[in-house]
């Protein structure tokens, strides 16, 4: 399922909605936990999961190719840890 | 990082901001996005949010496990797990702005 289809799935299920809308609707939620994680917060929706940000510690790195020593700086990466009630859905469980 | 939680009501409270339905119609649309990203990946489909990242449903071998503290043999049955890649925006977005804010 891509973005696409997720706007039409939502606009078929709320007829009395605008499409442009629905496309509001959809973009504003990933806008916002993007956002989110961009200031440092953290995203909790239970039962699905939580999008949090972590730290990478700088690191002395190595060119896979040449062998050469390259000083790699701390950076903050987003992380998603499943929620318990959709691990469970996925393996039949719920 | 010393931020705060958000929740589904931050997210509702955005799209009622942004959109201007009643709070409640909001909040429903917010959990109608999330049902059906969950129940796409329970039906195995990989979900694909351009910009934002993509979720995929990886099946997983069965292996033994060991409880670390009493070093006891576990077995781990086969199952399916959720891996969220980011794209390269969101990394970009996110790395850009704690870099930014604890600098």
């Amino acid at each position: 399922m891509i973005r696409s289809e997720l706007i039409q799935k939502i606009a078929e299920q709320n007829p009395h909605l605008y499409q442009r809308d629905v496309e509001r609707i959809v973009n504003t939620f990933f806008e916002e936990v993007t956002n989110a994680m961009a200031r440092g917060d953290r995203v909790e929706l239970r039962g699905f999961g939580a999008f949090s940000v972590k730290k990478r510690d700088a690191r002395i790195g190595r060119n896979p190719r040449t062998g050469e020593t390259v000083h790699v700086e701390e950076k903050y990466v987003p992380f998603f840890k499943t929620g318990k009630l959709l691990r469970d859905r996925l393996n039949g469980k719920a | 990082m010393a931020g705060k939680t958000l929740t589904r009501m931050d997210l509702s409270e955005a799209v009622f901001r942004e959109v201007g339905l009643s709070r409640n119609e909001s909040a429903q649309l917010v959990e109608t996005v999330i049902d059906l990203i969950s129940d796409a990946l329970v039906r195995g489909e990989q979900v694909k949010i351009s910009s934002f990242g993509t979720f995929s449903v990886r099946q997983k071998s069965a292996r033994i496990g060991r409880n670390p503290k009493t070093g006891e043999e576990v077995p781990i049955q086969p199952r399916r797990v959720l891996t969220f890649r980011p794209s390269h925006l969101m990394k970009e977005r996110v790395a850009e702005g704690n870099r930014k804010q604890n600098a």
